[in-house]
């Protein structure tokens, strides 16, 4: 469904991603795993191309995307979840989500805003708090809250583990299950493996924003070596 | 109390329109960080559309209608300056654009000029509200109280768009994370456009509902953009019901201040801002700027180094030929050379201000006009010789920049910015109505240099000295371990502490410093012209320096310079034309959209395009 071939994207004149390819099935969940530093939430941003890409290509069902703007690879159905959450902190829940809001799409699920106070029960008792008022777990549950209202095909995950409380990551864990069994495809990025071993299909791993492993994530498990080169203890 | 309570009726009356305008630009900053100083310009086209309209339409429904319309029609104004000159710059560096919006306001001096002539025009009245009632004996002009209630119906009116429209709420997350909001699917370019053609509707309705209370004239603009800058940084930059309280503040004041205070109404605003920024560094319902947070954070600032012997040589050069000048140019050459030279000293204090200590100075000619004045007070009133004059001059010019500095430097970014300007309006508004020691708008005359000094090719010799080595000494101390710490401090300002740099002291010389520098231009100029008036401490003055250095390039060691050689070459030959305004206005902005990084910048990447010089490793 997505396919990302040989691109490179650069931070002012830092090379961040060197020829990095890979892809996402419809309908499965990758995990994106390395260190950090390792370039997963420079190749999300690449994908939407919010740091724009140099050279190679990224296609989206067939099309290609590498040329567009921000906003109009959203409106193609792929909803981005960024790792330091970025909600709007003057804004309240209900507003944050409105501002999501996308016309409904064919293939997916429409989200209301019920619906997914259903997904995240805490989100429903603070809608009328501002985003600034909410906790870490909160927010992050916010942010894939806010994406999901539009609708996405294809979701970009980025770190949704990182710095919540481990209770809170169980329950990332059970939602991003629910999603996948909708169909929503999913690309997730992620330090920690026990995480991805979760809830991924196939798991792609970067160095130095080059691809050193694409594979299931049962063949993963079969090569300690690869996982104790590239990834964290 | 009659009295008291009907003045406070009058303030509020007098609110409505710097509400409007006031709230238009603070949306606008919120949203496209804009700064717009054309903003005063679109109240002026409401004011003047709206008298053209009320000749055109009857009665009071075409009174009421042509208000409605002048909004409309500033509005489609504002898209066609969104899309045609904005657009292409948001990209280039922060406050580039209000270079652009700087142009904006020459084309639109000289459109009003040649559409509505210069005579100013008088208001017409409302129809039916011509008159005026009686509140507690007191008489209060009806219109006054129909004003009274349209502010707060109109303030009503955004209230609701901004809180229970979605179109409100992504203005309201775009004023704080506008990437994001792309990243969520909304077009960011036709958001800026709906914003930007919201907020000068507002700002034209402003101009056309103060037409039975004002008229309209060709100062408008200018006059206007001080007290709407000041509303909005007492607000806090972004907030609407910061703008209206703000705005009802200072147009209550002022009409107490006309009463009981008549000198006081230039500076009363600027003390009220002085004031509020001291107890709430953001304005009243501000919130803190984070650098960066609006994904706006720009090329990363290059190394800089000393220059090559290739441009070493051109310089030497440029400078031998300009000392030859007495001999081939003519009287009239001479001294026009010499006042470049003096603005080129000028731009370049406030060059190494902005580009090495990142310190954007609203307020510079405070310190330009500043050594001027103190030359010009010391020969008037102690007859002190003109040589020890000319270095005292200066000194009093960074006495003034540490004092303004010591206050401006708690706050940060856009605040900062204003507070300066604060300032310098404080000083010129001392300098205009404590007549009878600075002579007020007649200013001081008769300060000539020494006889050794008199003839014009000695001054011209003698500025070029000045100029020159002042310009060396400012490139000096930006490659001395001062100047280090001094980008160390605008790069980074946590880190810089966190190795041992009192980056509040480094940046408070270096606001002394550049003062002091400003100061011998000023020192300079007065000498040269023999008098000196209030409008050299204009902010007209500031807006010059600002308008070049950024023209000229910010982040090249050569910006100030360049661009002041360039604008005063401009204007030299721009003058006899009748539209000058016209064409330099649409040179700035073409200037601005061909050449994003300043002329200087530009001059350099194009250099390293055709591979003349190296790119700088990292």
């Amino acid at each position: 469904m997505l396919e990302v071939k040989a691109i490179n994207s650069f931070y002012g004149k830092a090379h961040v991603l060197r020829d990095l390819s890979f892809e996402v099935p419809r309908g499965e969940v990758v995990a994106l795993l390395g260190r950090n530093g390792a370039g997963k939430s420079t190749t999300m941003k690449s994908v939407m191309q919010i740091v724009r890409t140099r050279s190679g290509e990224i296609t989206f069902q067939g099309q290609s995307i590498t040329s567009f703007m921000p906003h109009k690879i959203a409106k193609l159905g792929l909803g981005y979840v960024p790792e330091d959450r970025r909600i709007f902190t003057d804004l309240t829940v209900v507003e944050n989500l409105l501002v999501g809001q996308q016309p409904s799409r064919e293939g997916a699920v429409t989200w209301t805003q019920d619906m997914l106070f259903d997904l995240f029960p805490n989100l429903a008792e603070r809608r009328n708090n501002r985003g600034k008022a909410l906790s870490g777990g909160e927010q992050q549950m916010l942010t894939i809250a806010r994406t999901l209202m539009g609708n996405p095909l294809f979701v970009l995950l980025d770190e949704p583990s990182e710095g919540v409380a481990p209770i809170i990551v169980e329950q990332m864990a059970k939602v991003i299950s629910q999603l996948k069994s909708e169909g929503l495809t999913i690309l997730l990025s992620e330090q920690n493996l026990h995480f991805a071993q979760l809830v991924a299909d196939h798991a792609v791993i970067i160095e130095s924003g080059k691809q050193k492993y694409y594979g299931t994530l049962e063949d993963l498990n079969n090569q300690p070596e690869i996982r104790d080169t590239y990834l964290a203890a | 109390m009659e009295l008291f309570i009907a003045q406070i009726l009058t303030g509020l009356a007098n609110a409505s329109s710097l509400f409007l305008v006031a709230c238009g630009l603070s949306l606008i900053f919120g949203v496209t960080r804009i700064v717009n100083f054309a903003h005063g310009s679109l109240y002026m086209i409401g004011a003047y559309t709206g008298y053209t309209l009320m000749q055109v339409l009857p009665g009071a429904i075409g009174f009421w209608g042509a208000i409605l319309l002048s909004g409309v029609a500033v509005g489609i104004v504002g898209v066609l300056i969104e899309m045609l000159v904005l657009r292409p710059v948001y990209k280039a560096p922060e406050l580039f654009q209000l270079v652009a919006t700087f142009g904006v306001i020459l084309v639109i001096q000289d459109l009003a000029l040649m559409i509505w002539g210069p005579e100013d025009l008088l208001g017409p009245r409302a129809p039916g509200l011509r008159g005026v009632v009686r509140i507690m004996g007191e008489p209060i002009p009806k219109y006054d109280i129909a004003l009274l209630v349209i502010t707060p119906v109109i303030a009503l009116a955004l209230w609701y768009l901004m809180t229970k429209t979605r179109m409100g709420v992504l203005v309201r997350a775009a004023t704080q994370d506008r990437e994001m909001v792309g990243a969520l699917g909304v077009n960011q370019a036709w958001l800026f456009t709906g914003v930007f053609a919201l907020g000068s509707a507002l700002a034209g309705l402003g101009g056309a509902l103060q037409l039975p209370k004002g008229g309209a004239d060709l100062l408008m603009d200018f006059n206007i953009l001080a007290p709407v800058f000041v509303v909005v940084v007492i607000g806090g930059m972004g907030s609407l019901p910061g703008a209206y309280l703000a705005a009802i503040i200072i147009s209550v004041l002022n009409v107490f201040g006309v009463t009981y205070l008549p000198q006081s109404t230039l500076v009363l605003m600027f003390v009220v801002m002085i004031v509020v920024l001291m107890i709430r560094p953001y304005g009243l319902f501000g919130r803190e700027e984070v650098a960066g947070e609006h994904g706006q954070v720009g090329e990363p600032e290059r190394p800089i180094k000393p220059a090559s012997p290739k441009v070493r040589g051109i310089i030497v050069t440029g400078l031998c030929a300009l000392a030859l000048l007495p001999v081939v140019g003519s009287t009239y050459s001479l001294v026009f050379v010499t006042d470049m030279l003096i603005f080129c000293l000028f731009a370049a204090s406030l060059h190494f201000l902005l580009g090495t200590g990142g310190l954007v100075s609203f307020g510079h000619a405070a310190y330009f006009g500043g050594g001027a004045y103190v030359a010009a007070l010391l020969i008037t009133y102690s007859n002190t010789p003109m040589e020890l004059t000319f270095m005292l001059a200066p000194i009093g010019a960074g006495l003034v920049a540490l004092v303004i500095g010591w206050v401006c430097l708690r706050l940060t970014g856009v605040y900062f910015a204003m507070l300066t300007l604060a300032f310098a309006q404080l000083v010129w508004s001392l300098v205009f109505q404590w007549g009878a020691v600075t002579g007020g708008d007649d200013g001081l005359v008769n300060i000539w240099p020494a006889e050794w000094l008199k003839p014009t090719v000695v001054y011209f010799y003698f500025a070029l000295i000045f100029s020159v080595c002042g310009i060396l000494l400012m490139r000096h101390v930006q490659h001395s371990p001062f100047g280090y710490a001094l980008r160390a401090a605008r790069d980074s300002q946590r880190q810089a502490e966190a190795t041992g740099i009192n980056t509040r002291q480094i940046q408070l010389i270096a606001f002394g410093f550049a003062g002091f520098m400003g100061g011998i231009a000023g020192a300079l100029f007065v000498f040269s012209k023999g008098s000196v008036f209030p409008n050299e401490l204009e902010i007209a003055r500031s807006f010059d320096a600002l308008i070049v250095v950024f023209l000229g390039g910010v982040k090249t060691l050569a910006g100030g310079v360049v661009g002041a050689g360039f604008f005063k070459g401009l204007e030299e030959t721009l003058l006899r034309f009748e539209y000058w305004r016209l064409l330099m206005g649409i040179l700035i902005i073409f200037i601005v959209i061909a050449a994003p990084e300043g002329i200087a910048g530009s001059l350099r990447k194009l250099g390293e395009r055709l591979g003349l010089k190296k790119v700088e490793d990292q």
